[in-house]
């Protein structure tokens, strides 16, 4: 092969093809752009003009060299190119390709897969027989070779699995090989029991390559929980420098989505194997953890899973005695507190806060009665699953709960006052407990000889008692009782949670049962002896990626076996799932310790990176066609033709500098708005779109403005009018809307943006200005516009302004509300159906706030409007009664903007005196 | 007996070209109001003159009854006297008026007939007569005459390169629109200008030019021809030709200025680029300066 650095050729003869590109240059200069012909009628103006100067007749250089260069990189690239041959072929006879395939190969194995690809590609050129063997995995009999090509197709099979090789199989393997091969051994990294058999055996059979990763294998062991922390420890097969991982804590969240719940950095001392770190996690965040992880390594080993011993019940307690001062050791929670902090989460508050936290358990200490709303909530509780724990104490004997009937969160009737043996005034002897019986939860505890019950509550004798009776006395009456309600259960204590009526809560008994009733939970891992004879089914198990998947129909596995902690191939590290608790099986044990495979000194130990033979014909061939298209759009450029595409991205180009021009213009016009609406108080009209009654309605508002500038110590600025389309609503404080029945039916965000004007405290004077003639059924055309208007909006229930609304006197006594018309019938917010006049005030108690809407017909603006020189635009009524009906009008709107403006402030009973004064009663 | 379906496709296929152009030109002309435009006389027309006492002679139907009911005198209704005047249109329908510089402006050709349409329509509401120059549609009033214009600017023939005004059938003193791009030869024109002068006849001249005729939007190595493949030119270096060819196109526009100013006619140029109707309000305001 021609070799020219390190780029060799498969056809170099083709290389001489270069020789013609002088000659090429040539040619191609010599052909000018082709013309474009157009139709244009102006031709005639242009006959007889010739041109100046005969330059582009000739292709310029550039483009020259373009189409030079494309040719010459055809030229190259058929002469068939390639980076890095690989010309070293070596060895004969078959090879075995040894995989370790453990949990520790999982980080790269696709490196590794790429490595045994580029072995088995090289061994098929060279016809040699392979056999790929897995140390997890070892074949029955002899190795089995077969042709390097049907491997390849089999290599996307082979998958790292979760548990490392059984020593002694190895062994045995090792010791039945025979026969010379060579041997390419892909090692993970890190030591197993059987190594160093396999090792002699490989050596003396052949030649042996090793191939290692250089990267560090690490591990993570499974996380202990200890005084409110968790524990974790990563490990590292390979030590040297300082390093640091990232820990991750995964579970589901809140919304049932698996995420990331909490992060922790592991540092490695320089030539240390072990790292450890801590995290502090709130109960519920630690609740929903199910594994443990190093961040970025994707293998079983570095996956931790928790099972139950990391899970902590949330326990409240609650006491009925809680607010005497008692002594400490008095307390009916003391002992409770002392036997569950170690092993549970304790909440305390006041039930209806603890329901809505969820606990597991509530434990009710002589609690006897529930307010009704949080019996319910608690009842609903329980059926839900959780366990209420309650304890007998003086309270619940002196009461009546349970008594008659049974009360649904009580599990039995009681007897009245309960009993107490073997006191000063009574006969007998305090009683010892009864071994329990089989069906009881308790069954199997030892009962210790010194617990005495003094004191207790009794059970009615009902048909159901004995079956609910889970632990008595030694004379048979009930001491602990169970029911069951939905999913959750009720448990009773007949005596207190303290030692005023038994030694129960002195003794161990006491933990164990509050354990076998699942209130706390028990400490870490069960032994051996535990497991024995249990049967645990597989929920998840883990791949050797460290990918959690579902479990399938593995079948059961004994408890002795699970307690080995082991991981093979029957069975696989995941969760297990017994009786009523689950185990979690992971790859590292709590004590699994990491070691780097070592390898003597005359063995090479090579990386798992793959020179490759890199064919660059297709590179240089994409070239060519690339440099060809660059031809192209340079040729249309240079003839002309480019013309209306370059308009176009100007155009682009000019849209995209004008467009936020017109944005910040649009800006300012409304800063400008908002800033005169709001640095005065200022009265607003809805545009109509009726010029006529705009200019009316806007002439209104500035007389009405001018009189209330001259009466009252409101000063408006000069009224603006509003499109409801486009402009805020929120700086006005009240609206004047003149309905006119052509007006347009503004659109649905208009009216969301009305309803939230309206609802915040904004006021509306709707004026149909047809004297009201139709007495809104509807009749006039303004009427039925009103109501078309008025349907989407959030108007109150109305009614006719009541005379002792505070409309009627707010500024002004009023009780006529005329405009240019006199019609009497007003609209406002109907006073609420409860409001009642007190003995003595003359006016009822009426609501809160201003009316959102006052509606009438009374054309007020008309009324009010002034010209520019402030003389009354429009006669109103006839002679001084008409003049007196516009001082009314104007003393109407005085009224309404205070009201708008004041709120229910006259409405205050605190000025009715100086009201009923001058009321003159 | 044809098919009614058939013959319905045929006739529908027939009337297609024509109501567009008749809506285009009535659309364009309602945008400009008629003003008043009796002749201050008495005679023929529709609006009340005067009433004037009764003559011998005049017929017993003329007399206006209820006018004399009041007086003893006999009197008669005179109307105002309203005179029509002709109006020849002369279109150019050369192939050069078939070019479009861009796809979002209509062809020269179709914004002279729109143009000549909607004169046409404000012209005849006016009450005047209106016909084609040489083309046998002598001048008349109505909307039947609308029609038979439409119809005519319609239609579709062979044409030459370059268009050449017409004069035939031209009665003196009346008046003449010539719309074209004037691009072609202008010895006929200059001919066509003073056979009109002789006879009296006024009118306007409106030259209709593409955006790309003004602007020689061109650059490259070019062959241009013309619209019918007649004449053909081939440029290196297009972009070169660019000043010269306004300056020629600048001086072919001054002489037709000049031309229609010695003879007493007005001249226009307008672009199919710009609306239609600011050349609509200078037609109507040529046209009746005229008058």
């Amino acid at each position: 092969m021609f070799m020219l650095g390190p780029i060799g050729f498969t056809a170099p003869l083709l290389l001489w093809a270069l020789a013609a590109l002088p000659v090429l240059w040539l040619l191609l200069r010599a052909v000018p752009p082709a013309p474009i012909r157009r139709r244009f009628p102006g031709v005639v103006l242009l006959l007889g003009l010739s041109d100046d100067e005969n330059q582009t007749d000739t292709t310029p250089w550039w483009l020259l060299l373009l189409r030079i260069l494309a040719v010459a990189a055809v030229i190259v690239g058929f002469a068939g190119p390639v980076l890095n041959p690989q010309d070293e072929r070596s060895g004969s006879g078959p090879v075995l390709i040894f995989v370790d395939g453990t949990w520790a190969d999982a980080r790269d194995w696709s490196r590794r897969i790429d490595r045994i690809d580029a072995a088995l590609e090289e061994a098929a050129r060279d016809a040699r027989p392979v056999a790929v063997v897995q140390a997890t995995d070892l074949p029955d009999g002899g190795l089995p070779f077969q042709a390097a090509e049907a491997w390849r197709a089999r290599l996307a099979g082979l998958k790292p699995t979760p548990w490392m090789p059984d020593a002694r199989t190895i062994v045995e393997w090792a010791e039945g090989l025979e026969g010379g091969f060579d041997t390419f051994w892909m090692s993970g990294g890190v030591d197993y029991p059987g190594r160093r058999e396999l090792l002699a055996t490989f050596e003396a059979s052949g030649n042996l390559r090793v191939f290692e990763s250089p990267r560090p294998a690490y591990a993570l062991r499974p996380a202990e929980f200890a005084d409110g922390a968790i524990s974790l420890t990563a490990l590292r097969a390979r030590t040297g420098d300082g390093a640091e991982v990232g820990l991750v804590a995964t579970g589901l969240d809140p919304a049932g989505v698996e995420r990331d719940l909490a992060r922790a950095n592991a540092a490695f001392a320089p030539g240390e194997a072990e790292a450890r770190v801590e995290m502090v996690l709130p109960p519920e965040l630690r609740n929903r953890i199910t594994r443990f992880s190093v961040a970025g390594v994707r293998s079983a080993g570095a996956v931790s899973l928790t099972d139950d011993s990391l899970k902590r019940r949330e326990v409240a307690l609650i006491a009925g005695r809680d607010d005497r001062e008692g002594l400490q050791l008095l307390s009916p929670l003391f002992y409770l507190d002392k036997a569950l902090a170690p092993t549970a989460d304790l909440i305390d508050g006041t039930l209806a806060d603890i329901i809505l936290a969820s606990p597991d358990v509530i434990v009710l200490a002589d609690v006897a009665t529930l307010a009704g709303a949080e019996a319910q909530e608690l009842e609903g509780w329980v059926e839900d699953g959780g366990l209420l724990l309650r304890f007998a104490g003086p309270r619940l004997a002196a009461s009546d709960v349970s008594r008659a009937e049974e009360d649904p969160l009580m599990p039995v009737r009681l007897r009245a006052g309960g009993r107490s043996v073997g006191g000063a005034m009574s006969w007998g002897e305090p009683k010892a407990l009864r071994p329990f019986a089989e069906t009881s939860p308790f069954f199997g505890l030892d009962v210790p000889d010194d617990v005495r019950v003094s004191a207790q509550v009794m059970a009615q004798p009902d048909p159901q008692l004995a079956e609910r009776s889970i632990a008595a006395l030694t004379d048979g009456t009930p001491l602990v009782t169970r029911k069951r309600l939905g999913e959750g259960q009720v448990v009773l204590f007949h005596v207190t949670a303290n030692a005023e009526w038994s030694t129960l809560p002195l003794s161990g008994l006491f933990v164990q049962m509050l354990e076998r009733l699942a209130v706390s939970t028990r400490p870490a891992r069960p032994a051996a002896a535990d497991l024995a004879g249990t049967t645990w089914v597989a929920e998840a198990v883990l791949n050797g990626f460290g990918e959690i998947e579902d479990a399938g129909r593995l079948s059961g596995v004994p408890g002795e076996r699970l307690a080995d902690a082991r991981p093979s191939a029957d069975l696989p590290p995941g969760l297990y799932a017994g009786e009523d608790r689950r185990l979690a099986l992971n790859v590292i044990g709590p004590d699994t310790e990491l070691a780097a495979s070592a390898w003597p000194a005359r063995i090479p130990v090579e990386g798992l990176a793959v020179t490759r033979e890199t064919a660059l014909k297709g590179a240089l061939l994409t070239l060519a066609l690339i440099l060809l298209a660059a031809d192209i759009l340079a040729s249309l450029w240079l003839s002309g033709r480019l013309r209306s595409a370059k308009a176009g991205l100007a155009a682009v180009l000019a849209l995209g500098l004008i467009l936020p021009v017109e944005a910040r213009a649009q800006s300012g016009a409304d800063d400008e708005l908002a800033l005169r609406a709001t640095s005065e108080v200022v009265l607003a009209h809805v545009v109509t779109g009726d010029a006529r009654v705009d200019q009316v309605a806007e002439a209104g508002l500035r007389g009405l403005s001018d009189k209330l500038f001259q009466r009252t110590s409101i000063e408006p600025a000069a009224p603006i009018g509003v499109n409801l389309e486009t402009d805020e609503l929120s700086f006005f404080p009240f609206l004047y809307w003149p309905v006119t029945a052509n007006q347009p039916l503004p659109s649905p965000d208009a009216y969301a943006k009305l309803n939230r004007y309206l609802r915040t405290g904004g006021m509306i004077l709707f004026d149909t200005r047809d004297a009201d003639v139709a007495r809104f059924g509807g009749g006039s055309p303004e009427g039925r516009k009103l109501q078309a208007i008025a349907r989407p909006l959030d108007v109150p229930p109305l009614e006719p302004v009541p005379s002792d609304h505070v409309l009627t006197r707010t500024f002004y006594l009023l009780q006529d509300f005329p405009g240019r018309h006199a019609s009497r019938d007003v609209w406002v917010e109907a006073a609420p159906p409860d409001a009642v006049r007190a003995e003595g005030m003359p006016f009822r108690d009426l609501n809160d706030g201003v009316t959102p809407v006052v509606i009438g017909g009374n054309d007020w603006a008309a009324a009010w409007a002034v010209d520019p020189q402030g003389a009354a635009m429009f006669p109103v009524g006839r002679g001084y009664a008409g003049e007196r009906q516009r001082e009314i009008a104007y003393r109407f709107g005085v009224n309404l903007v205070m009201h708008v403006l004041t709120g229910n402030y006259k409405s205050d009973q605190v000025h009715v005196p100086a009201l009923l004064d001058r009321l003159g009663q | 007996m044809s098919h009614p379906a058939a013959l319905r496709s045929r006739a529908e296929a027939l009337a297609a070209p024509l109501p567009p152009l008749m809506a285009d030109a009535e659309h364009l002309a309602s945008t400009v109001l008629l003003g008043e435009h009796g002749r201050r006389r008495s005679g023929t027309g529709d609006e009340f003159w005067q009433y004037r006492p009764a003559h011998a002679g005049d017929e017993a139907r003329m007399i206006d009854w209820r006018r004399s009911g009041r007086s003893d005198a006999h009197f008669v209704r005179e109307k105002e006297w309203q005179a029509a005047q002709s109006v020849l249109l002369w279109v150019d329908d050369a192939a050069s008026m078939g070019f479009s510089g861009a796809r979002d402006h209509p062809t020269k050709a179709e914004r002279a007939r729109v143009l000549a349409m909607a004169v046409a329509v404000l012209l005849m509401r006016g009450g005047e007569r209106v016909g084609l120059s040489g083309m046998g549609l002598p001048p008349r009033s109505g909307p039947l005459q609308l029609l038979r214009l439409a119809e005519a600017l319609s239609a579709e023939r062979e044409a030459p390169d370059y268009g050449a005004p017409e004069t035939r059938g031209m009665p003196p003193h009346s008046r003449a629109l010539f719309v074209s791009d004037f691009l072609g030869d202008l010895a006929p024109v200059e001919a066509a200008l003073a056979k009109a002068a002789d006879r009296g006849v006024k009118g306007a001249i409106l030259q209709v030019l593409d955006p790309a005729e003004e602007a020689f939007p061109f650059d490259g190595r070019t062959i241009f021809e013309s619209m019918g493949g007649s004449m053909v030119h081939e440029t290196l270096k297009a972009g070169d030709l660019r000043d010269r060819y306004l300056d020629r196109l600048a001086a072919r526009k001054a002489r037709l200025d000049h031309l229609a100013r010695t003879t007493g006619w007005h001249y226009h140029c307008h672009h199919t680029g710009d609306s239609a109707q600011g050349a609509l309000l200078w037609l109507f305001r040529a046209l009746e300066r005229v008058r």
